[in-house]
């Protein structure tokens, strides 16, 4: 029977694939054949929803209920109740954390609430290894308007109409890059259009998602950019650990040149164009536009000085146009609904919306696209569901390792590009951590500055000594042995760097330290000066000492410490040995009377 | 094989229904009484032809959903619709033969087959429609 009364969504992202999704899918299928109702319900494996946390994520449609933590030993029950019966299952119907309420719709989550999608449209809603699925959702549309109704340049004119700017970081607006590239002269005629599926900057996974559950969309997308700069090859490079968005992206490239959508002579007109896939090796570097053009060209992955800008001379030389996925996601989306609407969309000057992965100290943790000029505030409060354990908000990095932190105080700044600049931060590609009261600012810069020192290639000076200069100083300050007058070398150190390195990275590397020195410059005080951390992270600093008034002398500390530096006398006060402790912790949540403080 | 524009929007009419189902639809919603008292009373080959009818029609707007016990097992098979409003009609004693008129008529042409209706059943004329 052709009819399906009802859908049944399987997440297939990498979250939920790894919390077992695969395995729900088999055992939906054997319980709808065991009611004979297989052909009345249809089973779609989809990409990420999101709130990857909660996975495996069911949905059932119409009802669009949310089912979260799903096992398989739970389908059966599942099947049965809601598919064969008709009573959602409400005991595996996710309860939005906070505030008791009992939604029964994905429509009805706070998480969705305030995001638009515009980029994330699809995922989570079709299978992304069916492109009919794709094409139903009016997929291949948007190059069939472009090859049979547009000239090159009034695409290139509608893209830049509609304020778009690219979502890998720098912002740089999409249309003139298109321009430039299409105004470059290819003696041979070559021009090449890539995309950048690095995604190296930690804590991030927007642009994997995209790809593992819409990847005809950005097929569709860098055919569009190839016919408006005059390009018949593209090629996107995506780092080697991200098998299931590999995966999936051939599986969507077969499919289309099975069905005519790419290759010779596309929809009978003379447009040919061809995809390729380039397997990197991971090197956050590698994500910096000329590093991976050398590594597509096989070349060692080290950026090259520019200009030249790939659009003059990219990809072997050629003039290319190089955007990110999530630029690219929004692509067909402009094409169809016109720039108008899409800059109707977000701020002045940030059009759209942007994908962030939120993560660290949040409830909700998981992957969300809103319009531009959202606040922080709502990103954590409404959308997030708030910080863990009732804990304080204290700052929120974004740009990963190139960015900075956002502190209470701007809680309420709309987020856009331009915004997150002035108040010292960027963009970026979208990573988005919070942290509470429980994170010294201190070692968050010196765990940024630990990646990137460790990234750098090394090819110039400022960057692969300057990093380490400054890492050896958050070390040693953090380590308690801070002197007078590092904050200021920090800040020397980073100028320099920001002045003189090669690339993006390196220009990038003291960001994080400049920003926490900025705002929470009283922690790295506390720290050098009075060898103290306010939040309790950098074990060095801290001093674990007995209550002697309210110690029992039970002595099931000492028996707990792993380095015997405590040490007594049954039934009187014990004490700890400083010089001996390792700051393990474990004497605190050993002693049964609270008597055991750390400060 | 290399598909055309017309095969293309082939297989696009061919998705609407489902993709109209991930959407939320626009039109009537009929939902069929499924619990333990509904199967029994032989709801499922009354909800098997309501999916034959409506896919044979077209009617890519109307959505067929099922749920537990309606409460009036004595009723059974119930059949409930709902339109775009929220205004609901029930039948009752609902049957497969019972179900063509039902698609052919308030589904398609919005014309309610008031004897199937509540109505009826209880010996009082009120109206067959009741806000839900
Ligand atoms: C160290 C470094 C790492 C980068 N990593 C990425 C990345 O993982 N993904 C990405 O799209 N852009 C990355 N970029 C930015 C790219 O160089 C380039 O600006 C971007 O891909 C252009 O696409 P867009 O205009 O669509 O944003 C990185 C830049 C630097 C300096
Ligand atoms: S700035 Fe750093 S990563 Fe960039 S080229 Fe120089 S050494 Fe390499
Ligand atoms: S913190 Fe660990 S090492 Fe130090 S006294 Fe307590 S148990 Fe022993
Ligand atoms: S466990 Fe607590 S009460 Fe017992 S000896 Fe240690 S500090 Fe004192
Ligand atoms: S991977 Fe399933 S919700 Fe993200």
């Amino acid at each position: 029977m052709a009819y399906k009364r009802s859908q049944i969504l399987i997440c297939g992202g990498t979250g939920c694939t790894s919390s077992g999704s695969m395995l729900l899918a088999k055992e939906v299928k054997k319980e709808l054949i065991k009611h004979d109702i297989l052909d009345e319900i249809e089973v779609v494996v989809t990409g990420c929803f999101g709130l990857c946390e909660l996975g495996p994520v069911v949905i059932v449609y119409p009802e669009g209920t949310f089912y979260s933590r799903v096992e398989s030993s739970d389908i059966k029950e599942l099947v049965e109740e809601h598919l064969v019966k008709g009573r959602p299952l409400d005991r595996l119907i996710y309860t939005e954390k906070g505030d008791g309420h009992h939604p029964l719709s994905i429509n009805e989550l706070g998480f969705f609430k305030k995001q638009k999608r515009i980029v994330l449209a699809n995922c989570g809603v079709i299978d992304p290894e069916n492109i009919d699925e794709y094409i139903g959702f009016n997929g291949y549309t948007a190059i069939e308007k472009v090859l049979l109704t547009m000239t090159p340049q009034e695409v290139i004119d509608v893209i830049k109409a509609s304020g778009l700017r690219g979502r890998g970081g720098g912002g740089f607006p999409t249309g003139l890059k298109w321009q430039f590239t299409h105004d470059a002269v290819s003696p041979d005629g070559v021009k090449y259009v890539a995309c950048n599926a690095d995604e190296g900057d930690p804590g991030a996974f927007m642009d994997r998602s995209v790809l593992e559950g819409d990847p005809h969309s950005l097929i569709e997308a860098m055919s569009i950019a190839a016919y408006a700069i005059g390009s018949s090859k593209g090629y996107v490079y995506v780092r080697a650990e991200y098998p299931i968005a590999v995966k999936r992206l051939q599986i969507a490239i077969d499919q289309a040149k099975e069905y005519g959508l790419l290759g010779e002579n596309i929809f009978d007109t003379d447009f040919s164009f061809d995809l390729e896939i380039r397997l990197g090796a991971g090197a956050f570097v590698c994500g910096e536009e000329t590093a991976l053009m050398n590594s597509i060209e096989g070349k060692r992955g080290e950026p090259r000085p520019r200009p030249p800008f790939p659009a003059n001379k990219g990809l072997f030389g050629k003039p290319t146009v190089l955007n990110n996925v999530e630029t690219y996601g929004n692509i067909t989306a402009i094409i169809l609904n016109g720039a108008e609407w899409f800059a109707s969309v977000g701020t002045e000057r940030s059009k759209g919306t942007k994908v962030f992965a939120l993560g660290g100290k949040i409830n909700n943790t998981g992957l969300l696209e809103i319009p531009m000029g959202t606040t922080l505030r709502e990103i954590v409060y409404e959308i997030g569901g708030g910080i863990p354990n009732g804990k304080a908000f204290k700052a929120a990095q974004t740009g990963g390792p190139s960015g900075g932190c956002i502190p209470t105080s701007m809680l309420d700044t709309p987020i856009d590009y331009d915004n997150l600049i002035a108040i010292g931060s960027m963009m970026g590609s979208g990573g988005l951590i919070v942290m509470d009261e429980d994170n010294c600012m201190v070692d968050v810069a010196r765990f940024f500055l630990d990646f990137t020192q460790d990234e750098s290639c090394g090819k110039c000076p400022p960057c692969r000594i300057g990093t380490k200069r400054m890492l050896e100083i958050l070390e040693r300050i953090c380590d308690g042995k801070g002197v007078e007058g590092d904050i200021e070398r920090l800040q020397d150190l980073a100028e320099g760097i920001k002045a003189s390195a090669l690339c993006g990275l390196g220009q990038t590397a003291p960001n994080p330290v400049l920003s926490t020195i900025h705002y929470f410059r009283d922690e790295y005080e506390a720290h050098i000066n009075d060898k103290k951390c306010p939040a309790g992270v950098c074990k060095h600093l801290l001093n674990y000492t007995i209550n002697e008034d309210t110690c029992k002398g039970c002595g099931i500390c000492a028996k707990k410490c792993p380095a015997e530096a405590i040490s007594g006398e049954k039934k009187k006060p014990f004490t700890i040995d400083t010089a001996k402790c390792i700051k393990c912790g474990a004497c605190i949540e050993a002693c049964p009377f609270g008597s055991i403080s750390r400060a | 094989m290399a598909k055309s524009l017309a095969e293309l929007k082939a297989i696009r009419d061919k998705k609407v229904n489902e993709i109209n189902l991930r959407h939320g639809k626009n039109g009537y919603r009929v939902v069929v009484g499924m619990a333990t008292c509904g199967i029994a009373a032989g709801a499922r080959p009354v909800m098997v032809k309501l999916m034959e009818e409506v896919a044979a029609n077209g009617l890519n707007d109307v959505t067929v959903a099922q749920t537990g016990c309606i409460g009036s097992c004595r009723l059974e098979p119930i059949v409930e619709v709902y339109d775009g409003e929220g205004n609901k009609v029930t039948y009752v004693h609902m049957t497969p033969e019972k179900v063509t008129k039902v698609v052919e008529q308030h589904l398609t042409s919005g014309k309610v087959v008031d004897e199937y209706t509540m109505t009826i059943v209880d010996g009082k004329i009120i109206s067959p429609e009741v806000k839900a």
